[in-house]
Protein backbone atom coordinates (compact mmCIF):
# COMPACT_ATOMS: atom_id res chain seq x y z
CA UNK A 1 0.00 0.00 0.00
CA UNK A 2 1.43 3.31 -0.69
CA UNK A 3 1.71 6.08 1.31
CA UNK A 4 -0.68 8.08 -1.04
CA UNK A 5 -3.63 6.06 -0.67
CA UNK A 6 -3.21 6.22 3.32
CA UNK A 7 -3.79 9.68 3.36
CA UNK A 8 -6.52 11.03 5.15
CA UNK A 9 -8.63 14.14 5.63
CA UNK A 10 -8.47 15.47 9.09
CA UNK A 11 -10.27 18.26 10.69
CA UNK A 12 -9.43 19.63 14.21
CA UNK A 13 -12.20 21.25 15.64
CA UNK A 14 -11.19 24.27 17.71
CA UNK A 15 -14.18 25.60 19.80
CA UNK A 16 -12.49 26.82 22.97
CA UNK A 17 -10.71 30.47 23.87
CA UNK A 18 -6.87 29.91 24.85
CA UNK A 19 -5.27 30.44 28.03
CA UNK A 20 -8.14 29.92 30.22
CA UNK A 21 -7.59 26.04 29.64
CA UNK A 22 -4.43 24.19 27.33
CA UNK A 23 -6.58 23.19 25.21
CA UNK A 24 -5.68 25.25 22.60
CA UNK A 25 -2.11 24.92 23.28
CA UNK A 26 -2.02 21.31 23.16
CA UNK A 27 -4.07 20.75 20.31
CA UNK A 28 -1.80 23.16 18.17
CA UNK A 29 1.02 20.75 19.22
CA UNK A 30 -0.87 17.96 18.38
CA UNK A 31 -1.41 19.66 14.69
CA UNK A 32 2.16 20.53 14.84
CA UNK A 33 3.22 16.55 15.25
CA UNK A 34 0.69 15.45 12.75
CA UNK A 35 2.18 17.73 9.86
CA UNK A 36 5.15 15.35 9.81
CA UNK A 37 2.24 12.69 8.86
CA UNK A 38 1.34 14.52 5.41
CA UNK A 39 -2.02 14.11 5.99
CA UNK A 40 -4.80 16.23 4.40
CA UNK A 41 -5.44 18.47 7.09
CA UNK A 42 -7.97 21.33 7.69
CA UNK A 43 -8.29 23.34 10.95
CA UNK A 44 -11.39 24.61 12.26
CA UNK A 45 -12.36 28.05 14.49
CA UNK A 46 -15.61 27.47 15.93
CA UNK A 47 -17.73 29.06 18.62
CA UNK A 48 -15.03 31.19 21.40
CA UNK A 49 -12.13 29.00 18.86
CA UNK A 50 -12.07 32.47 16.54
CA UNK A 51 -10.02 33.87 19.80
CA UNK A 52 -7.53 31.37 19.21
CA UNK A 53 -6.64 33.51 15.97
CA UNK A 54 -6.83 37.30 17.64
CA UNK A 55 -4.09 40.02 16.55
CA UNK A 56 -1.96 41.41 19.31
CA UNK A 57 -2.33 38.78 21.90
CA UNK A 58 -0.15 39.55 25.23
CA UNK A 59 0.18 37.16 27.69
CA UNK A 60 2.52 38.54 30.22
CA UNK A 61 0.01 39.65 32.63
CA UNK A 62 -1.40 36.09 33.13
CA UNK A 63 2.20 33.87 33.21
CA UNK A 64 1.10 31.82 30.36
CA UNK A 65 2.81 31.28 27.41
CA UNK A 66 1.91 32.72 24.55
CA UNK A 67 1.76 30.67 21.34
CA UNK A 68 -0.28 32.31 19.25
CA UNK A 69 2.74 33.31 16.76
CA UNK A 70 2.73 29.37 15.92
CA UNK A 71 -0.75 29.60 14.10
CA UNK A 72 1.25 32.14 11.81
CA UNK A 73 3.95 29.49 11.34
CA UNK A 74 1.69 26.75 10.28
CA UNK A 75 1.89 27.17 6.50
CA UNK A 76 5.67 26.04 7.21
CA UNK A 77 4.23 23.32 8.34
CA UNK A 78 2.27 22.67 5.10
CA UNK A 79 -1.09 23.30 7.02
CA UNK A 80 -3.00 25.91 4.83
CA UNK A 81 -6.30 25.72 5.39
CA UNK A 82 -7.50 27.50 8.57
CA UNK A 83 -11.41 28.16 8.49
CA UNK A 84 -13.03 30.59 10.88
CA UNK A 85 -16.74 30.55 11.07
CA UNK A 86 -18.47 33.55 9.96
CA UNK A 87 -21.09 33.51 12.08
CA UNK A 88 -19.05 32.89 15.26
CA UNK A 89 -16.75 35.83 14.44
CA UNK A 90 -20.33 38.01 13.93
CA UNK A 91 -21.66 36.89 17.37
CA UNK A 92 -18.69 38.12 19.46
CA UNK A 93 -18.71 41.30 17.82
CA UNK A 94 -15.44 40.54 15.93
CA UNK A 95 -14.33 40.55 11.98
CA UNK A 96 -11.34 38.48 10.30
CA UNK A 97 -9.62 42.08 10.94
CA UNK A 98 -9.40 41.37 14.68
CA UNK A 99 -7.69 37.93 13.44
CA UNK A 100 -3.98 37.32 12.78
CA UNK A 101 -2.79 37.62 9.17
CA UNK A 102 -1.62 34.49 8.80
CA UNK A 103 -0.71 33.10 5.05
CA UNK A 104 1.61 30.85 3.29
CA UNK A 105 3.92 30.87 0.06
CA UNK A 106 2.07 28.94 -2.83
CA UNK A 107 5.36 26.60 -4.56
CA UNK A 108 3.15 25.56 -6.76
CA UNK A 109 2.22 29.67 -7.89
CA UNK A 110 5.63 31.00 -8.22
CA UNK A 111 5.53 31.00 -3.93
CA UNK A 112 3.09 33.83 -4.17
CA UNK A 113 2.05 34.89 -0.67
CA UNK A 114 -1.85 33.67 0.19
CA UNK A 115 -3.84 33.70 3.02
CA UNK A 116 -4.71 30.68 5.25
CA UNK A 117 -6.93 31.93 6.68
CA UNK A 118 -10.51 31.02 5.02
CA UNK A 119 -13.78 32.87 6.37
CA UNK A 120 -16.17 29.68 5.70
CA UNK A 121 -19.92 29.79 6.72
CA UNK A 122 -21.71 27.61 9.15
CA UNK A 123 -23.21 25.80 5.85
CA UNK A 124 -19.53 25.91 4.67
CA UNK A 125 -18.61 23.70 8.00
CA UNK A 126 -21.09 21.38 8.08
CA UNK A 127 -19.79 20.27 4.36
CA UNK A 128 -16.26 20.16 5.48
CA UNK A 129 -17.13 18.21 8.38
CA UNK A 130 -19.23 16.12 6.50
CA UNK A 131 -16.05 15.40 4.23
CA UNK A 132 -13.67 14.29 6.85
CA UNK A 133 -11.84 10.72 7.73
CA UNK A 134 -11.07 12.12 11.03
CA UNK A 135 -11.95 14.56 13.38
CA UNK A 136 -10.39 15.49 16.15
CA UNK A 137 -11.60 18.34 19.45
CA UNK A 138 -10.25 18.61 22.20
CA UNK B 1 -21.71 8.81 4.92
CA UNK B 2 -23.02 10.86 7.64
CA UNK B 3 -21.50 11.56 10.73
CA UNK B 4 -21.77 10.96 14.86
CA UNK B 5 -22.68 13.83 17.04
CA UNK B 6 -21.70 13.53 20.45
CA UNK B 7 -22.49 16.17 23.03
CA UNK B 8 -21.66 15.25 26.99
CA UNK B 9 -22.52 18.74 28.77
CA UNK B 10 -26.00 19.86 29.94
CA UNK B 11 -27.77 22.22 27.55
CA UNK B 12 -28.67 24.69 30.17
CA UNK B 13 -24.79 24.94 31.52
CA UNK B 14 -22.64 24.92 28.13
CA UNK B 15 -23.56 26.17 24.46
CA UNK B 16 -21.91 22.69 22.88
CA UNK B 17 -25.50 21.03 22.34
CA UNK B 18 -26.52 24.50 20.23
CA UNK B 19 -23.83 23.88 18.58
CA UNK B 20 -23.58 20.74 17.64
CA UNK B 21 -27.23 21.58 16.35
CA UNK B 22 -26.43 23.86 13.96
CA UNK B 23 -23.80 22.00 12.27
CA UNK B 24 -25.83 18.87 10.79
CA UNK B 25 -25.89 17.33 7.74
CA UNK B 26 -28.75 15.69 6.27
CA UNK B 27 -28.84 12.04 8.21
CA UNK B 28 -26.41 12.30 10.95
CA UNK B 29 -26.93 11.02 14.01
CA UNK B 30 -26.49 12.84 17.83
CA UNK B 31 -26.02 10.96 20.87
CA UNK B 32 -26.20 13.01 23.91
CA UNK B 33 -23.86 11.81 26.69
CA UNK B 34 -23.45 11.98 30.07
CA UNK B 35 -24.81 15.52 31.48
CA UNK B 36 -26.41 16.36 28.02
CA UNK B 37 -28.74 14.03 28.65
CA UNK B 38 -30.44 16.50 31.08
CA UNK B 39 -31.46 18.18 27.87
CA UNK B 40 -33.76 15.34 26.71
CA UNK B 41 -36.21 15.65 29.68
CA UNK B 42 -39.33 16.12 28.26
CA UNK B 43 -40.90 19.90 29.62
CA UNK B 44 -37.47 21.19 29.40
CA UNK B 45 -36.59 24.02 27.59
CA UNK B 46 -33.99 22.59 24.87
CA UNK B 47 -36.90 20.05 24.02
CA UNK B 48 -38.33 21.88 21.20
CA UNK B 49 -34.69 23.20 19.81
CA UNK B 50 -34.20 19.62 19.83
CA UNK B 51 -37.01 19.39 17.59
CA UNK B 52 -35.99 21.85 15.44
CA UNK B 53 -32.95 19.96 14.44
CA UNK B 54 -33.15 18.24 10.90
CA UNK B 55 -35.85 16.25 10.95
CA UNK B 56 -34.02 13.58 8.55
CA UNK B 57 -30.96 13.46 12.33
CA UNK B 58 -31.86 10.88 15.09
CA UNK B 59 -31.44 12.08 18.55
CA UNK B 60 -30.11 9.18 21.24
CA UNK B 61 -29.66 9.48 24.19
CA UNK B 62 -27.17 6.95 26.06
CA UNK B 63 -29.36 5.38 28.85
CA UNK B 64 -26.74 4.35 31.70
CA UNK B 65 -25.84 8.23 32.31
CA UNK B 66 -30.24 9.08 31.83
CA UNK B 67 -30.74 6.50 35.20
CA UNK B 68 -27.13 7.64 36.27
CA UNK B 69 -29.34 11.17 36.66
CA UNK B 70 -32.31 9.82 37.92
CA UNK B 71 -34.53 9.54 34.51
CA UNK B 72 -36.13 6.61 33.01
CA UNK B 73 -37.01 6.52 29.59
CA UNK B 74 -40.89 7.67 30.32
CA UNK B 75 -38.86 10.86 31.17
CA UNK B 76 -37.89 11.51 27.97
CA UNK B 77 -39.09 14.22 25.37
CA UNK B 78 -40.50 12.34 22.12
CA UNK B 79 -38.96 11.40 19.30
CA UNK B 80 -35.81 10.77 21.33
CA UNK B 81 -34.08 7.46 21.44
CA UNK B 82 -32.48 5.51 23.89
CA UNK B 83 -29.58 3.33 23.39
CA UNK B 84 -26.80 1.65 25.96
CA UNK B 85 -22.98 1.49 25.12
CA UNK B 86 -23.41 -1.52 22.44
CA UNK B 87 -25.89 0.87 20.94
CA UNK B 88 -23.23 4.00 20.90
CA UNK B 89 -20.79 1.67 19.28
CA UNK B 90 -23.31 0.33 16.47
CA UNK B 91 -23.79 4.37 16.22
CA UNK B 92 -20.16 4.90 15.68
CA UNK B 93 -20.28 2.03 13.39
CA UNK B 94 -23.02 3.39 11.23
CA UNK B 95 -21.91 6.62 10.57
CA UNK B 96 -18.75 7.57 8.47
CA UNK B 97 -17.23 9.50 11.74
CA UNK B 98 -17.61 10.91 15.36
CA UNK B 99 -17.67 14.41 15.88
CA UNK B 100 -17.21 15.75 19.93
CA UNK B 101 -18.60 18.60 20.94
CA UNK B 102 -16.60 19.20 23.60
CA UNK C 1 -17.21 -14.34 25.89
CA UNK C 2 -16.76 -12.56 23.17
CA UNK C 3 -17.73 -13.89 19.31
CA UNK C 4 -15.30 -14.12 16.76
CA UNK C 5 -14.47 -10.90 14.69
CA UNK C 6 -15.99 -10.92 11.73
CA UNK C 7 -16.11 -8.17 7.91
CA UNK C 8 -18.04 -5.77 9.87
CA UNK C 9 -15.93 -5.32 12.67
CA UNK C 10 -14.01 -1.80 12.97
CA UNK C 11 -10.59 -0.89 14.14
CA UNK C 12 -11.50 1.94 16.73
CA UNK C 13 -9.52 4.68 18.05
CA UNK C 14 -9.94 6.09 21.37
CA UNK C 15 -9.11 9.43 22.43
CA UNK C 16 -9.01 10.44 26.86
CA UNK C 17 -8.68 14.21 27.16
CA UNK C 18 -9.10 14.35 31.00
CA UNK C 19 -7.84 12.64 33.95
CA UNK C 20 -10.08 10.28 36.25
CA UNK C 21 -12.66 11.19 38.45
CA UNK C 22 -13.00 15.06 38.32
CA UNK C 23 -14.55 14.19 34.72
CA UNK C 24 -16.29 11.02 33.54
CA UNK C 25 -14.56 11.12 30.08
CA UNK C 26 -12.29 8.85 31.40
CA UNK C 27 -15.16 6.18 33.03
CA UNK C 28 -17.12 6.71 29.50
CA UNK C 29 -14.39 5.89 26.94
CA UNK C 30 -13.58 2.94 28.99
CA UNK C 31 -17.47 1.35 28.62
CA UNK C 32 -17.34 2.20 25.21
CA UNK C 33 -14.14 0.77 24.68
CA UNK C 34 -15.64 -2.40 26.39
CA UNK C 35 -18.58 -2.61 24.39
CA UNK C 36 -16.97 -2.46 21.35
CA UNK C 37 -14.84 -5.32 22.55
CA UNK C 38 -17.92 -7.21 23.00
CA UNK C 39 -19.10 -6.56 20.02
CA UNK C 40 -16.00 -7.81 18.07
CA UNK C 41 -14.35 -5.04 17.32
CA UNK C 42 -10.45 -4.06 17.91
CA UNK C 43 -9.55 -1.41 19.88
CA UNK C 44 -6.01 0.06 18.41
CA UNK C 45 -5.20 2.08 20.40
CA UNK C 46 -6.81 4.74 23.56
CA UNK C 47 -4.30 7.41 23.75
CA UNK C 48 -4.49 9.78 26.77
CA UNK C 49 -3.78 13.41 25.98
CA UNK C 50 -4.23 16.66 28.22
CA UNK C 51 -4.92 16.02 31.52
CA UNK C 52 -6.43 12.26 30.51
CA UNK C 53 -2.38 11.46 31.21
CA UNK C 54 -3.41 11.36 34.75
CA UNK C 55 -5.42 8.14 34.03
CA UNK C 56 -2.01 6.30 33.35
CA UNK C 57 -0.58 6.80 37.27
CA UNK C 58 -0.21 3.28 39.30
CA UNK C 59 -0.34 5.58 42.43
CA UNK C 60 -3.90 6.86 42.61
CA UNK C 61 -5.52 5.59 46.09
CA UNK C 62 -9.31 5.91 45.65
CA UNK C 63 -11.56 5.53 48.29
CA UNK C 64 -12.48 0.77 48.21
CA UNK C 65 -16.16 1.63 47.79
CA UNK C 66 -15.43 3.42 44.48
CA UNK C 67 -14.09 2.23 41.46
CA UNK C 68 -10.08 2.20 40.42
CA UNK C 69 -10.16 3.79 37.15
CA UNK C 70 -6.50 2.93 36.52
CA UNK C 71 -6.95 -1.06 37.22
CA UNK C 72 -9.35 -0.89 34.88
CA UNK C 73 -8.09 0.36 32.25
CA UNK C 74 -4.92 -1.81 32.83
CA UNK C 75 -7.11 -4.82 33.07
CA UNK C 76 -8.97 -4.34 30.40
CA UNK C 77 -5.50 -4.05 28.43
CA UNK C 78 -4.05 -7.12 30.06
CA UNK C 79 -7.27 -8.94 29.03
CA UNK C 80 -7.24 -7.09 25.22
CA UNK C 81 -3.76 -6.90 24.63
CA UNK C 82 -4.66 -2.84 24.39
CA UNK C 83 -2.03 -0.57 23.38
CA UNK C 84 -2.69 2.38 26.04
CA UNK C 85 -0.78 5.48 25.15
CA UNK C 86 0.13 8.44 27.43
CA UNK C 87 1.23 11.12 25.59
CA UNK C 88 5.00 12.40 26.59
CA UNK C 89 4.73 15.90 25.98
CA UNK C 90 1.24 15.98 28.17
CA UNK C 91 3.00 13.73 30.60
CA UNK C 92 5.98 15.35 31.51
CA UNK C 93 3.79 18.65 31.94
CA UNK C 94 1.41 17.01 35.07
CA UNK C 95 4.20 14.34 36.57
CA UNK C 96 3.70 11.10 34.70
CA UNK C 97 6.60 9.16 34.51
CA UNK C 98 7.77 5.98 33.25
CA UNK C 99 11.69 4.15 34.28
CA UNK C 100 13.25 6.11 31.01
CA UNK C 101 12.07 9.48 31.42
CA UNK C 102 12.51 9.34 35.01
CA UNK C 103 15.90 8.84 35.16
CA UNK C 104 16.49 10.97 31.71
CA UNK C 105 14.88 13.68 33.50
CA UNK C 106 16.68 13.14 36.87
CA UNK C 107 13.17 12.25 39.18
CA UNK C 108 13.49 10.19 41.70
CA UNK C 109 10.49 7.76 40.65
CA UNK C 110 8.19 6.40 37.73
CA UNK C 111 4.61 5.60 38.10
CA UNK C 112 3.46 4.48 35.34
CA UNK C 113 0.33 2.30 35.45
CA UNK C 114 0.81 -1.38 34.05
CA UNK C 115 -0.38 -1.59 30.68
CA UNK C 116 0.45 2.15 29.62
CA UNK C 117 3.17 3.16 27.47
CA UNK C 118 4.43 6.65 26.94
CA UNK C 119 5.22 7.80 23.86
CA UNK C 120 4.66 11.17 21.28
CA UNK C 121 1.61 12.32 19.53
CA UNK C 122 2.67 10.91 16.84
CA UNK C 123 0.98 7.64 18.31
CA UNK C 124 -2.63 9.75 18.15
CA UNK C 125 -1.93 10.51 14.61
CA UNK C 126 -1.12 7.21 13.56
CA UNK C 127 -4.37 6.11 15.07
CA UNK C 128 -6.16 8.46 13.26
CA UNK C 129 -4.84 7.03 10.15
CA UNK C 130 -5.06 3.56 10.62
CA UNK C 131 -8.39 3.45 12.43
CA UNK C 132 -11.51 3.04 10.85
CA UNK C 133 -13.01 5.41 13.41
CA UNK C 134 -11.49 7.72 16.08
CA UNK C 135 -13.77 8.81 18.97
CA UNK C 136 -12.72 11.30 21.45
CA UNK C 137 -13.79 11.74 24.59
CA UNK C 138 -13.60 14.90 26.67
CA UNK C 139 -14.68 17.98 28.96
Amino acid sequence: MTGQSKRKKFLYINRRAPHGTIYALESLEVVLIGAAFEQDVSLAFIDDGVYQLMAGQDTSGIGVKNFSKTYRALGDYEVRKLYVERESLAERGLTVEDLMPISFEDEEDDYAEKPSILVADRSEMVRLIAEQDVVLSF
Amino acid sequence: MPTLHTVNKSPYERSSLRSCLDHLAEGDSVLMMEDAVVGARRGGKFVEVLKAARPSCTVSVLAPDLAARGMKADDLAEGIALVDYGGFVDLAVANARVCAWL
Amino acid sequence: MLRARGDRDLRFGIVVNEGPYTHQASDSAYRFARAALEKGHEILRVFFYHDGVNNGTRFTVPPQDDRNLQRQWSELAEAHKLDLVVCIAAAQRRGILDANEAKRQGKDGDNIAPGFRISGLGQLIEAGIQADRLVVFGD
